[in-house]
């Protein structure tokens, strides 16, 4: 008996040695970052890059904009790498980043039914969401605080559409989740969305559905990259986490941002250089 | 993994992500059942032998434990191990021992609560034997759970099942790192984010694959040691 419970305190122990270590010395840093990046497959493509330019492993923790700043304000990240630029700006006038770098841009796209029960294709964003309200056809919004869900939020602002208020309605479901997720909720229920591009060029479950609104210049998405603050939270890896920046906005990192295609199609694009970006 | 690649393609080519994924699931899950039975075997053995005031409500709630919503125990043990949070110096957030913290305390509960009840069934069974020997408490509760070895085994399974199955807690604390802390779980809700269903749908088969796989050797297991033990 008292061996058999030594033996499990000594399996245990030996499980828990099995796994992976964490040491300080570690050379790997922890990005969060939003689903989108991580979905569209652009990490899996340019963190390879990296690592074998300068030894750095990349953790990436995919979240929405919201919650992966909120990572970075715990300081259980060392770099946030996002898309809300208001937020963004917060998060560094509040002291938790220590500097905004524009990376690149991708844009939204409006999906919907092939059908388009609304009529609003061929339309610019505004009036395509005006289509969508005026005849109650059915809305899946991310509800999750992300940038996407934060971009959709500003467009109905544009288009006087109040949706938390007066034009509320079972037409408009937040639901709370993921890019991936509202695709597939949307997919499933024949319903509009508004997605990023890459996100939607590399998801699979499409159904019935297929572009209804792009290229209209309010659909714009920024990607910014910031360090978390180490006078906050001193245990940030400072040098790794300005590597991985340095190299996301230097000539070799943004290449390799424009040079992740799916079927031929460039998802991102790089603007580091773009002042005001 | 590749994105085109089926989840059969995956498992006939030992495609090596996806082992380091099943291997790290194995070990963090098993590592969780033995540290859950550390706990919770002396928890429920104590519950079960000895008497005292507001007994019954300890056993209510062990058995209510049972039933704690894993994203619930993530978010305790995520705001706990953050940096903000009291054991945040420990850097243990997004890591693998993070996963086995928050399925230690899934688990305990079940191995504590299902130990409880197989314990005291079989100490009603050996009262009268245990008392006529005169033996002290601590040889009793050793007798006992010699006695009823092969009844916790199912017990064991049963937290290993909770603990394999589980996702909510592992993905907020361990943060679904590729290469690092995804395990099958945390993979499927990402493919299925992603809307690779048909690749979701097989990892899951796979999971469940092999999570018969490893019952299938306790039962083995079982069956010889009860040959074995006459």
């Amino acid at each position: 008996m008292q061996t058999r419970r030594t033996l499990i305190a000594l399996a245990a122990a030996a499980l828990l040695a099995g796994i992976p270590a964490v040491s300080a010395q570690d050379k790997s840093i922890v990005v969060s970052s939003t689903t989108s990046t991580q979905d569209s497959g652009l990490f899996g493509h340019i963190l390879p890059l990296f690592k074998a330019k300068t030894g750095i492993d990349v953790k990436v923790v995919s979240q929405g904009t919201g919650q992966a700043l909120d990572t970075g304000r715990r300081g259980d990240a060392d770099v946030v790498f996002v898309h809300a630029k208001s937020q963004e700006e917060k998060f560094v006038a509040d002291g938790f980043g220590v500097k905004h770098f524009p990376v690149m841009y991708n844009d939204f796209v409006l999906i919907g039914p092939k059908s388009d029960p609304a009529g609003a294709k061929g339309k610019d964003i505004v009036a395509g969401l005006k289509a969508i309200k005026a005849k109650s056809a059915p809305f899946i919004s991310r509800g999750d605080r992300s940038g996407t869900h934060a971009a959709e939020l500003s467009l109905w602002k544009i288009a006087a559409i109040d949706v938390a208020g007066s034009d509320k309605g079972p037409w408009y479901k937040e639901i709370g989740q993921g890019m991936g997720v509202a695709l597939n909720t949307a997919s499933a229920s024949n319903s509009y969305v508004l997605a990023d591009r890459g996100t939607w060029l590399s998801f699979k479950n499409r159904g019935d559905l297929a572009i209804v609104v792009e290229g209209d210049n309010k659909l714009f998405n920024q990607y910014g990259v910031i360090l978390v603050n180490p006078a906050k939270h001193p245990h940030v890896k400072k040098d790794f986490g300005q590597a991985f920046i340095e190299w996301l906005t230097s000539a070799e990192g943004q290449k390799a941002i424009a040079d992740y295609k799916i079927g031929g199609q460039q998802l991102f694009f790089a603007n580091a250089s773009v002042p005001g970006a | 993994m590749a994105h085109e690649a089926s989840a059969l393609q995956l498992v006939l080519s030992a495609d090596p992500a996806l082992m380091a994924i099943v291997w790290l699931s194995l070990m963090i899950s098993m590592a969780a059942v033995a540290l859950a039975t550390l706990i919770g075997l002396p928890v429920g053995a104590a519950v079960a032998l000895t008497r005292f005031p507001g007994r019954e409500a300890v056993i209510v709630t062990l058995n209510a434990l049972m039933g704690l919503p894993p994203v619930v125990v993530g978010l305790a043990v995520y705001l706990l191990l953050s940096r903000s949070g009291p054991l945040g110096s420990w850097g243990l957030l997004f890591t693998p021992k993070a996963m086995v913290i928050a399925q230690t305390i899934l688990v305990a509960p079940i191995i504590a609560a299902l130990a409880r009840q197989t314990i005291e069934d079989l100490w009603v069974e050996y009262r009268d034997e245990l008392a006529a020997l005169n033996v002290g408490p601590f040889r009793r509760v050793a007798t006992l759970i010699w006695d009823a070895r092969f009844s916790l085994i199912t017990v064991l399974l049963a937290g290993f099942g909770r603990a394999a199955a589980e996702v909510g807690a592992i993905i907020v604390v361990g943060g679904n790192i590729e290469g690092f802390t995804r395990t099958m779980t945390t993979a499927i809700a990402l493919e299925t984010s992603k809307g690779d269903l048909p690749l979701a749908m097989g990892l899951g088969i796979v999971l469940i694959t092999i999570v018969i796989l490893v019952n299938a050797l306790a039962w083995t297991a079982r069956r010889a040691g009860e040959r074995f033990a006459g």
